[in-house]
């Protein structure tokens, strides 16, 4: 029971010691007590304003991408019982930034952009299912990952063709968004990221055990009182939310669903609401870390949030995948 | 009391019914143990009463009411299933896949009480996994894991059991055991509903057999009905002999060496 709560307790203080950390380092370097006295407004004027204006907000809203992420391929690493599952690479992420540059394009407000790239997330997960489906192989996770594969390149392709009559600038920027970045981010981001992920982390808890019974199979969970095809529906509705919510504020972040659960799970947490819960922690921790990298390692200017993720996340897909073959 | 009542089942694209009104009764007290060749319909009996096959007609009945006037949480505190196969994509201890079985009486936030630790336990104990709490699934034997699932299903708390092959992977000792405890189950008022290839075992500890053949019930009876070679041979299309096992005097089946190779 101690070990367990042990466990609790460093996931928060590292994720509290990664957050401290991104708000002090950076072009101007704050020590602890000059964050301090900028949190309280106190100090000088640049300070509170780089702390309060642009780092926290930026941790923040990291910190939320990468909860929003890890609880999004927690869950569906659970539900379709594959360990390599997770929205960037099973194309959810790509139809959601469809989603979101159409809806940039229609020029919808930017706190109904999350429904836009959620849209583009269930219509690229039902087409990755469909060609799973018609390959005749439902149950094969490499089958569905591969069609995950294709749906993303498929999305990658028609971001280009609406890009490709667009502005120069707009196409810099949208390039910027779909390499993944934080760098905008404000507190009216953050906050209706934060709106849209309590709905789709809420319904995930809510239905934690009837992940916990998909992932023995589609029939022990009928045999344990779970309408399985009802119940998967429902965690990818709330999954794809969840991944469509984070593209929308800060693109494509690739490769962070699938390694954080993994890492939840060699901590010893087996079943699907702690593994969600430390899922958001360590996602969160993973992000923050990552966009501290992106904006330290080549000063002055920023490496794509995206590209770090990546750096980290390829060797790690290799390493399972090898594991699954 | 599980019972079926003319259940006819045709999977998608298939050319013919996989279940073609089948009738197959096992009430309480009873092991009823369904035989038959592969693609007999035998694991399509069980996944009827899983929700997972389509059902042109006919209807299955838990406790004299259709399995469809409950919801699936309440048919699962009735009927415990161990399913033919199952793997896990992520390993779990076995406590805590045993105690999966408590879910159905859980719902979602309720946390177990002692009386669901008290379930898991004695579920543990019945099926003879004790010793193996503290593992995780994935480092168990065959036999072990077979056993493990048992328990999980007597967790379940229902007072009818379904199980599909239970017994493969499991040497003699541990076959024996497992038949032995279904037996007792039954004595002590349960449901037992047993899919197997094990006719000389299933002939000694059910007391009622059905036989399938081509999706239909080709025999029905106490084991002496069954066990006849002339119905046997003509079901599996194989030459064998009837006997009597010397020690129980229940009758036992000796498939014989093939005059010429098939």
């Amino acid at each position: 029971m101690r070990a367990s709560w042990s466990r609790w307790v460093v996931f928060v203080a590292v994720l509290a010691v990664a957050m401290i950390l991104a708000v002090a380092i950076g072009t101007i370097s704050l020590s602890p007590v000059q964050v301090w006295n900028a949190l309280l407004g106190r100090g000088d004027p640049t300070h509170v304003t780089v702390v309060r204006e642009l780092r926290l907000p930026r941790a923040f809203l990291a910190a939320l991408v990468g909860a929003g992420l890890g609880m999004s391929g927690a869950a569906l690493q659970g539900t379709l019982r594959n360990p390599l599952a997770e929205p960037y690479l099973l194309g959810v992420s790509g139809g959601a930034a469809v989603g979101a540059v159409v809806g940039v394009a229609l020029g919808i407000a930017l706190t109904l952009l999350p429904l836009a790239a959620f849209a583009g997330a269930v219509a690229a997960i039902a087409v990755a299912f469909f060609v799973a489906h018609a390959a005749g192989t439902r149950g094969d996770a490499r089958v569905l990952l591969m069609a995950g594969v294709v749906v993303g390149a498929f999305a990658n392709a028609a971001i280009m063709l609406v890009l490709g009559s667009a502005p120069m600038n707009v196409t810099r920027d949208a390039m910027w968004w779909m390499m993944g970045s934080v760098a905008a981010a404000t507190w009216a981001q953050t906050a209706w990221l934060l709106a849209y992920l309590a709905i789709g982390a809420g319904a995930l808890l809510g239905w934690a055990r009837r992940i916990d019974l998909l992932a023995l199979g589609d029939d022990s969970a009928a045999g344990l009182g779970v309408d399985p095809d009802r119940a998967a529906r429902r965690i990818y509705a709330a999954a794809s939310l969840l991944a469509a919510a984070t593209v929308a504020a800060a693109g494509l972040v690739g490769f962070v669903g699938l390694v954080v659960p993994h890492i939840v799970r060699g901590t010893g947490v087996r079943r699907h609401r702690p593994l969600l819960v430390g899922s958001a922690l360590v996602g969160a921790t993973l992000v923050v870390l990552a966009d501290l990298a992106a904006r330290v390692l080549r000063p002055p200017s920023e490496l794509p949030l995206g590209a770090v993720t990546a750096l980290v996340g390829v060797p790690f897909f290799l390493v399972r995948l090898r594991r699954l073959t | 009391m599980i019972r079926y009542e003319d259940v006819v089942v045709r999977y998608p694209r298939a050319a013919k019914d996989a279940l073609a009104g089948v009738r197959v009764e096992a009430p309480r007290g009873r092991v009823t143990a369904v035989v038959g060749p592969n693609g007999s319909g035998k694991s399509t009996l069980v996944r009827v009463l899983l929700g997972r096959v389509p059902v042109v007609s006919g209807r299955l009945l838990i406790d004299d009411a259709p399995a469809a006037s409950f919801n699936r949480a309440a048919l699962a505190r009735r009927v415990a299933v161990v399913t033919q196969r199952e793997e896990l994509a992520f390993p779990l201890d076995v406590r805590e896949y045993v105690a999966l079985a408590r879910y159905p009486h859980l719902g979602g936030w309720r946390a177990p009480g002692g009386a669901d630790q008290r379930d898991v336990a004695l579920a543990m104990s019945r099926a003879g996994v004790e010793h193996l709490d503290g593992r995780t699934v994935d480092t168990l034997s065959g036999g072990e894991w077979q056993r493990v699932r048992l328990a999980r299903a007597l967790a379940q708390g229902a007072e009818a059991l379904v199980l599909d092959e239970p017994t493969t992977f499991l040497d003699i000792a541990h076959e024996m055991s497992a038949f032995e405890l279904l037996h007792q189950l039954a004595g002590e008022g349960q449901a037992v509903l047993l899919v197997s290839h094990q006719l000389n075992l299933v002939a000694r500890f059910a007391s009622w057999i059905v036989l399938l053949h081509l999706g239909r019930v080709a025999a029905a009876g106490t084991p002496d009905d069954v066990m006849q070679a002339s119905v046997l041979e003509g079901v599996y299309e194989w030459p064998l002999v009837v006997t009597r096992d010397p020690a129980v005097g229940a009758p036992a089946l000796l498939p014989l060496r093939a005059r010429r190779r098939p």
